[in-house]
């Protein structure tokens, strides 16, 4: 592919794509994620960070504000106190903005589900894109996570978008 | 501890407080104060030459909600220069004004916080009685045992608020715990 990319610049001068294609591309290349570690999940989270799995080969760079992030992974357990928290900083995130749920607490309470000081799921204070199960999730289930949620990206259109419509 | 630790502690408390409440349980001594006896108790447990307690481990609380006193608070110290441990027990009536031990040690500031917030015991002489892990504006206290396992409320993002609201708790199955909020 890269050898008619090469051929198609030389001979033309141009390359030919879709406004959305582009778009995309360049959203799905450099997902900063805001770093918001709550629990044991976290400590995956770091591991696919790490050498071996490596998040920095699809553009991932952890950032340590939400004014600099697009994807926000709850890893962990989300409490009552630290709730309105969350949602304030999902609120000072840039548009588009996108949530990963990653394991059972973040997801729907998982192990705290009956108790009183936890949230039973982020979904209920923000919304949540993609939902990664386990207990913790280890650190390929959060990378497949990673990649369902850029096959998600790459089905939206941007010049005509779903969340355009919805507001 | 071993027995005669035990027989050898025992002694020196008797010398000291020739009127203490002394129990055993398995390997452990437990001393019973009254509440208005705590302070000058603690100080000399500290301060004893004989006795030497210069450090609390913990400090609890235990609700036995069919007794007429239903708090039990519990003071667990250590004598790092006898190697000895001694339990301090006080049973105190619900809503009663407990006497701070923050000024004998400071380390008790942040526990008798969190008896506070998980039984609403009031501390008298504390420097900072706010809430330690919950919410500050929260109303429970979570280990007493009539409190439902599940709570009382949940949150949620309120959109046309735009912020975090509360609303009671709905669980669509019954819980298996034994203090959930059908059983109760």
């Amino acid at each position: 592919m890269i050898e008619e990319v090469r051929d198609e610049a030389q001979n033309r001068g141009f390359l030919l794509t879709s406004a959305d294609k582009i778009v995309n591309w360049a959203r799905t290349s450099s997902m900063w994620p805001m770093t918001f570690g709550l629990a044991c999940c976290a400590v995956e989270m770091m591991h696919a960070g790490g050498s071996r799995y490596d998040l920095d080969r699809f553009g991932i760079i952890f950032r340590g504000s939400p004014r600099q992030s697009d994807v926000m992974v709850v890893a962990g357990t989300l409490t009552n106190k630290m709730a309105p928290a969350l949602r304030k900083l999902y609120d000072q995130m840039p548009e588009p903005r996108w949530v990963i749920a990653m394991g059972a607490c973040a997801s729907g309470g998982g192990y705290y589900h009956h108790t009183y000081s936890v949230v039973r799921g982020c979904g209920r204070v923000v919304p949540v894109d993609i939902y990664i199960p386990g207990c913790p999730p280890t650190a390929e289930a959060l990378l497949y996570g990673i990649i369902q949620l850029q096959k998600k990206i790459h089905k939206t259109h941007t010049l005509y978008s779903g969340w355009e419509l919805s507001k | 501890m071993i027995r005669e630790d035990l027989e050898q502690l025992e002694a020196r408390l008797l010398k000291v407080f020739s009127e203490a409440k002394l129990e055993r349980t398995l390997d452990h001594m437990v001393m019973w104060v009254e509440p208005d006896r705590l302070v000058e108790t603690m100080t000399r447990l500290r301060d004893d030459d004989a006795l030497n307690f210069k450090q609390m481990m913990d400090l609890t609380a235990v609700h036995y909600p069919k007794r007429e006193a239903p708090l039990e608070i519990v003071y667990q110290l250590l004598s790092v220069y006898r190697n000895q441990r001694l339990r301090v027990k006080m049973a105190v009536p619900d809503g009663a004004m407990i006497p701070t031990v923050t000024g004998i040690w400071s380390c008790a500031n942040w526990y008798e916080r969190e008896t506070y917030e998980m039984f609403g015991v009031l501390f008298k002489g504390h420097p900072d009685l706010r809430r330690l892990l919950t919410e500050y504006d929260s109303e429970d206290y979570p280990l007493r045992k009539e409190f439902p396992l599940c709570g009382h409320y949940d949150v949620f993002y309120d959109e046309k608020q735009r912020r975090v609201v509360r609303k009671p708790v709905e669980l669509p199955r019954e819980s298996r715990e034994p203090y959930s909020r059908k059983r109760a």
